[in-house]
């Protein structure tokens, strides 16, 4: 590590606000009358470090960035000055490969990309070739693939929830935590028959069916979660360790929020009420009864605020989700998209043929482009893609919110001390899978 | 799938008929009883299989029950690189860096199919398996594999650190490809061996 | 912290009058010929000729403007109150199979307050240099976004104050691998990416912001030391 001589940038001496009029922490004191009063910093203990600034590396191996980001920060003493983010460690060509890949094949790599959220990237994208192919899904189908949104929501958030806390230095809600998940792997392997990568999507259906008994597998795990999240609530949301290693951290305000492109959990803890299932809402959204939390201050502890909110929507989503939950078939009546059933392949010329055309040559959509979006537990997720009339893309684009949202992490970060930059980096929500695809 | 018994554990006993000791048998059955049972690892969780990973760490699988409780995220205080998760080309300087700054003994798990393979990233961007940067003890296929399935592959390489003898030093020797041995293939004869084939890149039947 | 008396959360579809119906999810969309995004017109009479071609497929509305001024049109859209397209969502470029039709810049803007998503393209035919405005001066969002453009199509946004690769690492030989004519496996043999991969060196910075730290220079590599004495900006 170089340690380097330079003049100091960032002036340090204004109360509470930087150059730029960005929130800095300086030491405060109260007055008498109650007012804060900034106090000078001290003088240096060694003054002959004064302005000697530091280059270290975080990353890309380290625990505390969520798999292989890299920052290169400069202190000046623990004081962030610079943060420069380096991506790409993890970058393995899906938006290429999908190039290659029929329609139906790209969805196992949509697993990959964002792999805590992989069943919602399924029916994101299967929503997007949908658009692409002019295909009306099922009544049935769209009911089941809210679920799987929901339920992906909450596997997301819990992950994001327990690493953050083992960040931060609490490490017993991340065990309870994960105990959930594990439930809710239960009920996506007894579904789709995979835990992570689900592939659980067609076009123009789900791959399979609900297996008996599930939705009242379901029903108990919306009834006993809420009791984990209340228990995390309680050893959280109100501790003081919690509280004072999230609170006022990172800010950013409504207007730097939107022209910085962040979305979900962090642009609503800055107080903009976006959320794309309520605003460009697709699988019938505004038809369910649900509330967008939104924070008032864009920090680190509005972000969790948030976050922890979101999940006991995403409960009452599921309980909707599960009265309306109707009969009837889940995929499409169209042979030109949908494989016909097994058995049929092997009994009927006519299915045995369309099976054939659909395998060997994949369905073909029109010529013509699509871009759908949908909620994320990071943020708006968009699927780009471009036919050509033939049966792959010419382009598949991933449009990844978390990759936007941590673009901003250098006007996050500076100013802050070094340790709170893992927390900051934490309350991103950074999967390198969908950052650098 | 589990329906053949597992064998009996193989591990340093004391033969009266071999050329050793009953000391220099017992002491190594007592290191590696003992270096097995106190694996640490270092998790170099890249990507999804990370999760499985974290999953395997967290209470259902508990594995803190093989020794290795205390995650090392340093790799100077590891004995296991655990690789979880997809390598590209920019990681795997890195990676080597990593493997290197390990000291002896180490072990390596490579957990899922891309890092043995490269799996499904049969690309520009992806390292074909790990095992092309840093030697490798155990493969655990899957893609994620289960935690069941890294457990597995644990076990197995604690059976295979309970067989070291400490007389064989060269276990321990990071060895060079050398090109006088009948074994070495060269670059372009392995550029050749891994041109495309197969439908993975040419699956262009219906003509685009 | 308490939330500041002056807190007021943006809400979209602010801008919609009053009593509007809530957004409801699009059926049946029809392939061509949907309903035009209102913006366009606006369009049509503050930009005339720039505005050289509208679709609208599947719904979404896109405008082929021209390239030259689309940093233009996205600072009106984005300060218009009467459009206030203040979310950028995407930024990224197609490249046809077919090698006459022209590269497509392409960006996704979403207006908060009127519900509205637009699509902006620009076309770069081939042959002439693959250049467009960058709009970062207007969204921050667009830095990462152009940088990936770059590293992956070749594409530069003048005006962009670091347009370095972002994905690939500096000094990456084979090309840019979302272009049509780089095949899925690059350029190189396996062996030979594995070399040159293994050859780079971890710790190297190639940021600008790194390399203004003088003593930082040593560090890199002897041809990028070359180029940035000549004055050459990184990435280029
Ligand atoms: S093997 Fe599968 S689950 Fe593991 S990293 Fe690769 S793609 Fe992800």
């Amino acid at each position: 590590m170089a340690t380097i001589k330079r003049t100091v940038e960032v002036e340090l001496s204004t109360t509470g606000l930087d150059a730029q009029g960005r929130p800095q922490r300086v030491p405060l004191a109260v007055a008498e009358d109650g007012s804060t009063v900034a106090v000078a910093a001290p003088p240096s203990l060694e003054p002959e470090l004064e302005g000697e600034h530091m280059l270290i590396n975080i990353g890309p191996q380290h625990p505390a960035t969520h798999g292989v980001l890299r920052l290169v920060l400069e202190l000046d003493g623990e004081t962030v000055v610079r943060c420069i983010p380096h991506i790409g460690y993890l970058h393995c060509g899906f938006e290429k490969i999908g190039e290659y890949r029929q329609y139906n094949q790209i969805i196992p790599w949509t697993d990959r990309e964002d792999y805590l959220n992989s069943i919602g990237n399924n029916v994101a994208f299967a929503l997007g070739a949908e658009r692409l192919f002019g295909i009306e899904i099922t009544e049935r189908c769209t009911v089941l693939r809210v679920i799987a949104m929901e339920l992906s929501r909450i596997i997301s958030h819990l992950v994001w929830l327990g690493t953050t806390c083992i960040d931060i230095g609490a490490f017993t809600p991340f065990l309870w935590l994960f105990q959930e998940r594990e439930n809710v792997y239960a009920l996506l392997e007894r579904w789709i028959g995979a835990r992570l990568t689900t592939t659980a999507t067609r076009v123009g259906g789900m791959a399979a069916d609900l297996p008996n008994g599930w939705t009242e597998q379901l029903q108990t795990f919306i009834t006993l979660f809420p009791k984990t999240l209340d228990e995390v609530d309680r050893v959280l949301t109100r501790n003081g360790i919690w509280v004072g290693r999230t609170v006022g951290l990172g800010a950013m305000t409504a207007e730097e929020a939107l022209n910085y492109g962040l979305s979900g959990a962090m642009l609503r803890a800055s107080g903009v009420a976006y959320d794309v299932r309520k605003d460009f809402p697709y699988l019938d959204y505004e038809t369910y009864d649900f509330d967008v939390p939104v924070g008032t201050n864009g920090d680190v502890y509005d972000r969790f605020l948030v976050r922890f909110e979101e999940l006991r929507q995403s409960v009452r989503i599921l309980e909707q989700a599960l009265r309306r939950l109707p009969d009837g078939p889940v995929n499409i009546d169209d042979h030109r998209v949908i494989l016909p059933p097994k058995s049929k392949a092997t009994s009927e010329m006519e299915s045995m043929i369309h099976h054939f055309k659909q395998v060997m040559e994949g369905p073909r959509p029109p010529i013509g482009e699509a871009y759908v979006a949908v909620e994320s537990p990071k943020g708006e997720k968009g699927y780009y893609m471009v036919s050509d009339g033939t049966s792959k893309p010419v382009r598949w684009r991933i449009r990844p919110p978390s990759f936007v949202n941590l673009s901003a992490i250098p006007r996050m970060v500076e100013g802050h001390l070094l340790s709170d930059v893992i927390a900051i980096n934490a309350s991103i929500d950074i999967v390198m899978g969908e950052i650098d695809r | 799938m589990g329906l053949t018994p597992r064998p009996e554990p193989n591990v340093v006993s004391y033969d009266p008929k071999g050329g050793e000791g009953w000391v220099t048998t017992r002491l190594d059955f007592l290191v590696n009883w003992g270096r097995a049972n106190s694996l640490w690892p270092m998790p170099f969780g890249t990507a999804c299989c990370a999760i499985e990973f974290m999953a395997t760490a967290a209470a259902q699988f508990d594995l803190a029950r093989f020794g290795m409780e205390r995650m090392s995220f340093s790799p100077r205080q590891a004995d296991v690189l655990i690789c979880a998760g997809r390598v590209p080309f920019k990681l795997a300087p890195v990676l080597r860096r990593i493997w290197q700054q390990m000291p002896q003994p180490k072990w390596a798990i490579s957990m899922g199919a891309c890092a043995s393979t490269g799996g499904m990233f049969d690309n520009y961007a992806v390292v074909q398996g790990i095992d092309t940067i840093i030697p490798v003890d155990v493969y655990v296929p899957g893609c994620p594999p289960r935690p069941e399935g890294l457990i597995y592959g644990i076990m197995m390489l604690q059976e295979k650190v309970k067989r070291e003898r400490a007389a064989d030093p060269s276990i321990r020797h990071e060895m060079e490809p050398d090109p006088t041995s009948q074994l070495y293939i060269p670059p372009s004869a392995i550029n050749e061996l891994s041109e495309p084939f197969g439908n993975a890149v040419h699956q262009t039947r219906s003509g685009l | 912290m308490s939330p500041s008396s002056s807190f007021a959360p943006v809400i979209p579809g602010s801008g919609l009058p009053a009593g509007s119906p809530a957004a409801t999810t699009p059926k049946q969309i029809p392939h061509r010929g949907g309903p035009v995004n209102p913006t366009v017109d606006a369009l049509r009479e503050k930009f005339g000729a720039a505005i050289q071609r509208v679709d609208v497929v599947w719904g979404e509305t896109s405008v082929v403007v021209e390239r030259s001024r689309v940093a233009e049109i996205v600072r009106w859209l984005h300060d218009d109150p009467g459009q206030s397209y203040v979310y950028l969502s995407d930024v990224t470029a197609v490249e046809f199979r077919d090698v006459e039709q022209p590269l497509e810049v392409v960006w996704h803007l979403r207006s908060l307050a009127f519900r509205r998503f637009i699509r902006l393209k620009a076309l770069l035919p081939k042959g002439t240099p693959l250049e467009v405005p960058s709009v970062y001066p207007i969204f921050k969002s667009a830095d990462w976004m152009e940088r990936e453009c770059y590293d992956m199509f070749g594409v530069k946004f003048v005006g962009h104050p670091d347009l370095r690769r972002l994905l690939m690492w500096e000094g990456y030989k084979e090309g840019f691998p979302l272009r049509k004519d780089f095949p899925l496996r690059g350029r190189f043999s396996r062996a030979e990416q594995l070399r040159q991969a293994l050859a780079a060196n971890p710790e190297a910075r190639y940021s600008k912001e790194e390399l203004s730290i003088a003593d930082a220079f040593e560090d890199l590599p002897q041809d990028m030391r070359a180029r940035l004495r000549s004055g050459e900006k990184t990435g280029e």
